[in-house]
């Protein structure tokens, strides 16, 4: 080694990791700025977030997390979680290339989440609402025993509390490591939007991208009132499966919200950023109860100097 | 002609020789051949007998995909009289992949439903290869009302690949459709029990399946996805289905062990295929002891009872 390569080791050493860390590509992107998945651009993580992951270049609406879905719907970001108990673990000793308890472990250590459903209670404009939100992140969001178990203890809440329930699915379908026992969630899950519908409560049904399989076959399609926001894959078989078996290639836009909007199969596309006010109003509706209050309210001191001078 | 599985190559070379030594002695009557003969069809019901006591799943799907096993038709027209054919969703078409209509089952008025996939390449393209499309759900629901509204069990017998992935089919709700269908089963007030005589293919099987009791025949298989379609997902490699068909718990013995199903129709030696009339025999037994399992349950102890039955469900596992 020279003294000449001093200083080059120096910096090599010393002075470039720190810089890699701070500018490498491969970190910046999953880290401080993330990359939308259709148009390219890259947005900076807490706009994204603000934004709810909806790219403020091309309107794409990416994946969000149930937490982060939980504080944009309920008044003041405030809701309290539903406790689930566990579902039976790899009921069938299932292995793939991996073991599904292996999946599973990965699962929950990428997204810091148990299952692929999150339930929680909170209010929507005053209202008093249970929701359901699946979680991509988590295997797909598929839909196995605990997501079953899941959406039957979220239509409990929904009956005890006297509350809508609303559903916001995301999911690549069943849960294939759990065999058959995923596609009796399909019955299970139609148990849940029985439950709920018996008790007069609505149901309703937000799908996100994607909302597959037996996912979408179940209770994604058994809404009272059914919206999926814009641009999100919603079908039973997807294109490639359909692709592969008729060969034939598929129009524009196929088996996206607005072309099941137009197909009669979704009362709405709505927008991520007007979701929650939607949904206030049409849950006020169902349940019937008035009009919700917009702008400030009277201030309490001229409500009690109104009732002094009527008195 | 016989149709052979890969597996039952050592047999179909057997009763080759048996058929080719008769069809000898037949043009030559001076030849007698029939010890030579009698002693191929021992070796070969031995042989039989060994291949279908240790079946692997794959040979099991092979096996309820077979193109002798006797279809919903099949088992119709053997166990139902007086069967009248009911047509049409009401709103679009009237799809061949799904046969159902009012019957008798042993005197009793009943409505009978089931996957057909049809006997030959003519009728096999007519009935979509049992794959159904929503108006095929969307007529079952029909169905079931009518059922329900006269005070008729309802039985169905399962066989599908799945429901039929094509654009039409989307893009008039297939899945909509499907989860239509599993809600009026639920629904139903009057027994509603299944056999799943062949495939039960994913979605479009538990359409029609989520019932009071569920059947099996022995070979049959039931499952979330196709071992084809699980191997390329899973696997990344469509040839790895054997795998996909063990690690799937597919197959009615396991199905049973999971308390996903009630029953198991034992099949004839050498499968449904080699002697349909048995097995047909042995799926009207079967479906007369669920339905008098459910006898004198009014609608709301029969909705109680298919609820409570998926509820448990997965309580069980193969640990």
């Amino acid at each position: 080694m020279s003294d000449s390569g001093y200083g080059m080791n120096w910096l090599t050493d010393y002075v470039r990791p720190k810089l890699n860390s701070l500018f490498s590509r491969r970190d910046m992107p999953e880290n401080l700025w993330r990359k939308c998945d259709n148009c390219g651009q890259m947005i900076f993580h807490r706009e994204l977030s603000e934004a709810l992951h909806v790219c403020s270049n091309c309107n794409h609406h990416m994946q969000i997390s149930p937490r982060e879905r939980f504080n944009a719907l309920f008044d003041g970001g405030a809701w309290i979680e539903t406790p689930l108990a566990d579902a039976p673990a790899d009921p069938l000793k299932f292995r793939d290339q991996k073991r599904y308890p292996d999946r599973i472990r990965e699962a929950r250590a990428n997204t810091g989440e148990h299952e692929a459903m999150l339930v929680a209670r909170g209010e929507i404009s005053g209202l008093t609402t249970v929701a359901a939100c699946q979680n991509f992140a988590f295997l797909a969001g598929s839909m196995g025993m605990a997501v079953g178990d899941a959406l039957l203890a979220a239509a409990d809440a929904a009956v005890a509390a006297k509350a809508p329930l609303v559903v916001f699915c995301a999911a690549g379908g069943a849960r294939m490591q759990e065999g058959i026992l995923s596609l009796m969630q399909m019955p299970r899950t139609t148990i849940a939007a029985q439950t709920v519908a018996e008790a007069g409560l609505p149901f309703v049904t937000v799908l996100t991208n994607p909302t597959t399989g037996g996912v979408t076959a179940s209770y994604a399609m058994l809404g009272d009132v059914q919206i999926a926001e814009p641009g999100a894959l919603i079908c039973f078989a997807g294109p490639r499966v359909i692709e592969q078996t008729i060969g034939e290639k598929l129009p524009e836009g196929f088996q996206r919200s607005e072309y099941l909007h137009e197909h009669g199969m979704l009362d709405r596309v709505t927008h991520r950023h007007a979701m929650r006010d939607e949904l206030a109003v049409i849950l006020r509706m169902l349940m019937r109860a008035p009009r919700r209050i917009t702008g400030d309210l009277p201030a309490p001191e001229a409500q009690a100097a109104d009732a002094a001078r009527a008195g | 002609m016989r149709h052979y599985l890969d597996f039952e190559k050592g047999l179909a070379e057997l009763e080759g020789k048996a058929a080719e030594l008769r069809a000898l002695a037949a043009r030559n009557p001076a030849m007698d051949v029939r010890d030579e003969a009698a002693q191929l069809d021992a070796k070969s019901r031995k042989m039989l007998g060994e291949l279908y006591a240790t079946l692997d799943p794959w040979a099991k799907c092979q096996i309820a995909r077979h193109p002798d096993r006797p279809r919903a038709l099949d088992m119709i027209e053997a166990l139902f009289d007086e069967f009248t054919p009911l047509a049409g969703d009401r709103a679009f078409a009237e799809d061949a992949a799904v046969v159902g209509g009012l019957a008798r089952f042993q005197d009793r008025p009943v409505v009978v439903l089931g996957h057909e996939k049809g006997r030959d390449t003519r009728s096999r393209l007519t009935r979509n290869f049992g794959m159904a499309r929503p108006e095929g759900y969307r007529k079952a629901v029909r169905l079931m009302r009518l059922a329900d509204k006269f005070g008729l069990a309802v039985i169905t017998l399962i066989d599908t690949p799945g429901a039929y992935p094509g654009k039409g089919a989307e893009e008039r709700g297939q899945a909509e459709a499907i989860a239509r269908a599993t809600e009026a089963c639920l629904a139903l007030g009057q027994p509603l029990v299944s056999v799943v005589i062949g495939e039960g293919g994913s979605g479009g099987a538990v359409a029609f399946a989520t019932a009071n009791r569920v059947a099996m025949l022995e070979h049959a298989v039931y499952s979330v996805i196709s071992p084809e379609g699980c191997a390329s997902i899973l696997w990344k490699d469509a040839d790895k289905m054997r795998e996909a068909a063990a690690a799937l718990r597919l197959t009615a013995q396991d199905l049973m062990k999971l308390g996903v199903i009630d029953r198991i129709v034992p099949e004839p030696l050498g499968g449904a295929q080699r002697a349909p009339l048995e097995a047909i025999a042995e799926t009207g037994r079967a479906v007369a002891a669920m339905l008098a399992d459910l006898d004198g349950k009014d609608a709301a102890a029969l909705r109680a009872d298919r609820r409570r039955k998926y509820l448990e469900m997965g309580r069980k596992t193969l640990g």
